[in-house]
């Protein structure tokens, strides 16, 4: 069947330009100030360090997850590369072509090869169409005849397992919240992507529809040979399904690596307090101690050097005089890690020993 | 044996506003003084009908409700008036998922705390002001001075929520009820409510009803847990009971799907289909069109609940190992 939905040409660019070692996005710089209005005598204009000057990549036919609390810039992250806002600055390369670039590719064709799919699954869809209208329209729109577009439609559909005599012709408000995320799928996948942005879409529903949908996204991306960027809160979900980790605090990237890596030695006291945050599972083993004391700070002029310094009990003088630079771990291959602790020349007391470990 | 705190019994609750639902059925359940039962279950399963009307919080005008409920002694089903008002927050008290929206916007927290005092209790303002005061101090707000005139929109989640906390224990109620009150927070903040939660239920020695839909939150806090499914109570057990070997299909299913690092890389074993309408529940065993072990007897007969020593299910062919392929 899924060959059956690729050859619907008209809007089918998406073959593999780069090849299977090149990223299929590289995100450099990117970086998002949102000002915030002050009172009338306020001379200094304050701004929201929503994205603090991010840069990473996405491997072809991975998933890399984006945690952090809220706050931390995850969302604003995935509504910059699906350019649903302009960023500041900082450039986007899909395999290998700059987006919107002269020479690279055009905005346009960027956005077929890109999807997203949303939290609020209600919100996300027009209430006044059908589904089948909803997942037609996007087709119908870059150059499918109705028939071709209500065709692929019901074949998404059924492949979501919506039975199509059954639901096509429903409106959202008829569904329950797992069959409406599952249109939200089926619709972003209308277009063949190449990367799907998954923004804290298994959140809102139930922990047993929550599995259904897992495991749907599990076998479209085997299918489509899809690429997802998985933003999310819940860690033991990220665990499951991603391959990369990225944890962000305060618009910036704090640790990035593997899952297993992440999960199993964490370099930064962020990242270990965020794990530790997650309940046990295990009444013999509870819980003693909250891994961090108080929120998650204000994004408005955050502090100097370190951002996390303030949380952190390990904080020295050298993290409120120079921010750390994300710099490879030590001994770990492919783990970035923005902590003086395992910079041994930053002269925090500790990164010796950190990075003898 | 001591009469236990809160004992329901039968309680059934149908909504018949514009629609018609079966919100609850012959929800029975018991609890002694300073025992903390998690009500866990997902939406629409009944948990949170059954916190408000242990309150009396739904309008008897689109509200039927039948069945006994009796919490320190009190009929709470024939409550009305003033002794239903000193009731709540006096004897129970509620801490809701969206602190701020249970808080009223134009009075400071200290302000509302202070009102609570005195509708329960005589005393003056300055009295209850030192008490209010004393209460944010304890769910260990820091400034509590300067926090106690700040608005609820001036404080950040976490902040509100623990100041919802002190709001209803200012009373000194003997049964807290928690209505996913961690839900919306971050993971870092959430495990800080949790933990201040069961400090608080130590050293008060208050009973607890938690509802939640993580039944991880759950393992921290609760003694017991009691699975809801469809306005009913399908299992009850001892945390420790339900987490190693949930007996009735839906717990089990509802611990498989849970996401963990052990099932990297393997589908998870989904309950297949989604919950019931109230409003149309099958006949039978609610839980049985979605059930791998279903039979005739499943969807012709609502199961009975059996009880056997601190353990309650209500299912036709519990099951008797663990691992379950559903």
């Amino acid at each position: 069947m899924s060959s059956n939905l690729t050859d619907m040409n008209a809007m089918d660019d998406s073959a593999d330009r780069g090849g299977p070692a090149q990223p299929l996005l590289i995100v450099r710089n990117l970086k998002k100030y949102f000002p915030v209005r002050g009172g009338l005598l306020e001379r200094e204009k304050k701004f929201v360090h929503a994205v603090d000057g991010i840069n990473f990549t996405v491997a072809k036919g991975k998933t890399l997850g984006i945690v952090g609390e809220s706050g931390c810039g995850k969302s604003t992250t995935a509504r910059l590369i699906a350019r649903l806002m302009e960023p500041d600055s900082g450039t986007l390369i899909f395999d290998g072509e700059g987006v919107g670039e002269f020479g690279g590719i055009e905005l346009k064709a960027f956005r077929r090869n890109l999807q997203m799919v949303f939290q609020d699954s209600f919100a996300s869809l027009n209430p006044r169409l059908t589904i089948q209208e909803t997942i037609a329209y996007g087709p119908r729109e870059h150059g499918l005849t109705q028939a071709q577009a209500n065709e692929r439609a019901r074949q998404l559909l059924a492949r979501v397992g919506l039975e199509p005599e059954q639901f096509a012709s429903r409106y959202p408000h008829e569904l329950s919240g797992g069959q409406r995320q599952r249109v939200n799928i089926a619709r972003a996948l209308a277009f063949n992507p190449r990367l799907v942005i998954l923004d804290e879409a298994v959140a809102a529903l139930d922990k047993s529809v929550q599995a259904q949908v897992l495991n749907l996204l599990q076998e479209l991306k085997a299918e489509h040979q899809l690429t997802y960027l998985f933003i999310s809160h819940d860690l033991h979900v990220v665990h499951y399904i991603c391959d990369d980790v990225m944890v962000m605090y305060l618009g910036q990237v704090v640790e990035m690596g593997p899952v297993e890596q992440i999960y199993g030695q964490a370099a930064h006291p962020y990242t270990r307090a965020l794990l530790s945050a997650v309940p046990s599972m295990d009444p013999a083993n509870r819980t003693q101690k909250s891994p961090l004391s108080g929120d998650p700070p204000n994004p408005i002029n955050p502090p100097a050097g370190c951002r996390f310094r303030e949380r952190c009990v390990h904080a020295e003088a050298v993290c409120s005089e120079r921010a750390p630079a994300l710099v490879p771990a030590a001994q770990l291959s492919g783990h970035l890690v923005a902590c003086h602790m395992n910079d041994a020349a930053s002269g925090h007391t500790a990164a010796t020993l950190e990075s003898a470990v | 044996m001591i009469a236990p705190l809160v004992s329901v019994k039968d309680l059934s609750v149908e909504f018949h506003g514009s629609r018609q639902a079966s919100a609850l059925s012959q929800v029975s359940f018991d609890l002694k003084a300073g025992e903390v039962l998690g009500l866990l279950g997902e939406s629409g399963s009944g948990k949170s009908v059954t916190l408000r009307t242990l309150l009396k919080l739904h309008s008897p005008k689109t509200t039927r409700m039948s069945g006994q409920i009796h919490v320190d002694g009190i009929d709470v089903m024939a409550l009305q008036g003033r002794p239903l008002e000193a009731y709540r927050g006096g004897i129970a008290s509620m801490v809701f998922q969206e602190a701020g929206l249970a808080f009223d916007p134009v009075y400071t927290i200290g302000q509302q705390i202070m009102e609570a005092i005195r509708a329960h209790e005589s005393i003056s303002a300055t009295a209850a002001r030192s008490q209010a005061l004393h209460m944010l101090e304890r769910v260990q707000i820091p400034q509590a001075k300067r926090r106690f005139d700040a608005y609820p929109h001036e404080l950040s989640g976490g902040m509100r929520q623990r100041a919802m906390i002190a709001l209803a224990l200012a009373c000194k109620p003997k049964l807290l009820l928690a209505d996913e009150p961690t839900t919306a927070l971050d993971a870092t903040v959430q495990i800080q409510i949790l933990l201040l939660l069961r400090e608080l239920q130590r050293e008060t020695g208050m009973a607890v009803i938690f509802v939640t839909h993580d039944i991880g939150a759950a393992v921290e806090v609760a003694d017991r847990i009691a699975v809801m499914y469809a306005g009913r109570i399908v299992e009850e057990n001892s945390v420790a009971g339900m987490v190693h070997a949930a007996r009735h299909p839906y717990s089990a299913g509802l611990l498989a799907s849970t996401v963990s690092s052990e099932n990297r890389g393997q589908p998870l074993r989904a309950i297949l289909g989604s919950p019931p309408n109230l409003a149309d529940l099958p006949a039978g065993c609610s839980f049985a069109p979605r059930c791998a072990h279903a039979s005739a007897q499943c969807r012709a007969e609502s199961p009975t609940m059996v009880s056997s020593d601190n353990t309650r299910i209500a299912c036709w062919h519990p099951l008797t190992q663990l691992p379950v392929t559903l």
